[in-house]
């Protein structure tokens, strides 16, 4: 955590782990996919659950799955944005385990488009005070990032040499590996890598990575703390991996 | 980082801590530097934004609880002849009002406890007539307190009570004013100590589950508190348990905290008749 992070952020209230933490978490499973998403499930568990409307947690968590960020003046309109870009807001309530009081799970999905852009992707993650978030698990795969860096999701065969692949090209590209974190189904089964950088992979790179063998699905999540240089998505919704 | 490596420190906190998040760009001129210093100018300044914001207003927030303390207190007269203690719980309650209003604060270090630091820190300034440019080194100080106790615990109700949000606020509030009048790290370390070894065990009880009653005058408490803590620091006095200790202690209690007094909104005031009826009405909605 840096100081501007303990002084910050600069954020919409009312409460930093359930409105802009919330938003945090959202905006990093937005940026999971590709398309906007038609429909959207929030599952809450345990203080989660118990005060969401209070702290306003149901508004910043649609308002980050709309691509807002924690201090945008327009996130306590976020049911009415949602209502006007068509999308289904469900909220239900689980034990999600033993995890940080304040979890969420979050899946979107979307039409169906070309190249299966209509996926349906889970993210869970908790809101672990003042605004910082840990994101766990995406797509059932049993990951770790934060959002403090940019991150980039990839998920690939369980084979000899690919994670070294992968690193390959982000070492050509001249980025910085902060953390990695790999996690498997099975031996020889799919597999997932988060890895935080310090800066985003150049759209060669990613271009270049999608074309990798073995490699099945990738995303660049961007830095959430400081709001700079999240993308916005385009004129049609779309962000780009 | 702990308190026992910033209490040895010849000199500011501030300088301190600055030389631990920028390494060898920690001096004016460098680019991370300046770009530091900008972001915090931003954050300063809309902490001044929320002050100004808050007491302009009497609008009421969405349960209808508060809004209107902060413009009343501002415009009453000072019958106790006390223009900082007034000065600061006004800015205190102007922040969290706007934030109960979902306006927008800066969280310090969380959003329920916004107000503490902006009402102690701005406050003190505003009565001694101070510019703003005096306030970036202390913001610098309550941040690097703010992160040294984080460390230990999370900064969040839900895992330690108010004590683990209110207490870091009242602390960086503390050892930011005492840095502002010209106290040194010891000065300020212990200042923070002194703050926060005053709140353990404060319970986190919302009423209904939404951050205004208590939070909004907790806040104007608590920001008096830190002011009181920065008096005894500048004064030579310390805390006699040393403030990584206190740090300790204000953890275990926190844990020991039932979950009902963890911003669940069902324990402390929010079990009351009166708050229970808030919840009632407002799930009704």
């Amino acid at each position: 955590m840096g100081l501007l992070d303990v002084v910050g952020p600069v954020m919409i209230g009312p409460s930093s782990s359930h409105t802009a933490g919330a938003c945090r978490l959202a905006l990093l499973a937005r940026h999971a996919r590709l398309t906007p998403p038609t429909r959207v499930t929030f599952t809450l568990h345990g203080s989660f659950a118990k005060t969401a409307q209070g702290h306003g947690t149901d508004v910043a968590l649609v308002a980050g799955m709309l691509g807002l960020q924690p201090d945008d003046p327009k996130l306590p309109d976020a049911f009415d944005l949602a209502k006007e870009a068509g999308l289904d807001v469900v909220f239900d309530q689980a034990d999600l385990g033993d995890v940080h009081p304040n979890t969420v799970r979050i899946v979107s999905a979307g039409e169906p488009g070309e190249g299966g852009e209509g996926e349906t992707v889970s993210v869970t993650g908790s809101s672990i005070g003042g605004g910082l978030v840990r994101v766990f698990d995406v797509n059932g795969f049993g990951i770790d990032f934060t959002g403090a860096s940019h991150t980039l999701l990839v998920r690939h065969e369980d084979r000899p040499g690919v994670i070294a692949r992968v690193a390959r090209v982000i070492a050509d590209d001249e980025g910085n590996i902060a953390t990695l974190h790999s996690a498997r189904k099975r031996k020889g089964g799919d597999a997932m890598m988060s890895i935080e950088m310090d800066r985003r992979l150049s759209q060669v790179a990613l271009d270049y990575l999608a074309s990798v063998s073995y490699v099945h699905w990738l995303r660049m999540l961007p830095e959430v703390l400081s709001g700079d240089g999240v993308p916005e998505p385009d004129e049609d919704g779309q962000v780009h991996a | 980082m702990t308190f026992e490596e910033v209490l040895a420190f010849d000199g500011p906190a501030s300088t301190y801590f600055l030389r631990e998040e920028l390494g060898a760009d920690a001096t004016p001129g460098t680019a991370e530097y300046e770009a530091f210093f900008a972001k915090l100018r931003d954050r300063l300044a809309a902490m001044r934004a929320s002050i100004d914001a808050g007491l302009e207003t009497d609008a009421k927030s969405r349960t209808g609880m508060v809004g209107w303390n902060a413009k009343g207190l501002h415009e009453a007269a000072d019958r106790l002849d006390a223009p900082l203690l007034k000065r600061v719980q006004a800015y205190a309650m102007a922040v969290n009002e706007e934030n109960a209003r979902m306006g927008r604060i800066v969280a310090a270090p969380t959003a329920g406890s916004a107000g503490t630091l902006p009402g102690a820190l701005i406050g003190v300034a505003d009565h001694l007539e101070l510019d703003d440019e005096a306030l970036l080194l202390p913001l610098v100080t309550a941040a690097g307190v703010g992160d040294v106790i984080s460390r230990t615990m999370f900064i969040a109700g839900s895992s330690g009570g108010c004590g683990a949000e209110i207490g870091p606020s009242a602390a960086m509030a503390a050892a930011a004013v005492t840095e502002l009048q010209g106290g040194n790290a010891h000065a300020a370390m212990h200042g923070a100590a002194l703050a926060l070894v005053n709140t353990i065990g404060l319970v986190c009880d919302p009423v209904g589950g939404y951050v205004e009653v208590p939070c909004v005058s907790r806040n104007a408490f608590y920001a008096v508190h830190a002011v009181a803590a920065a008096q005894l620091a500048l004064a030579g006095l310390e805390s006699f348990i040393p403030p990584d200790e206190v740090v300790g202690a204000m953890a275990s209690v926190g844990r020991l905290l039932p979950p009902e007094l963890r911003e669940t909104g069902e324990g402390g005031i929010a079990d009351t008749p009166t708050g229970r009826r808030v919840a009632l009405r407002m799930a009704k909605r």
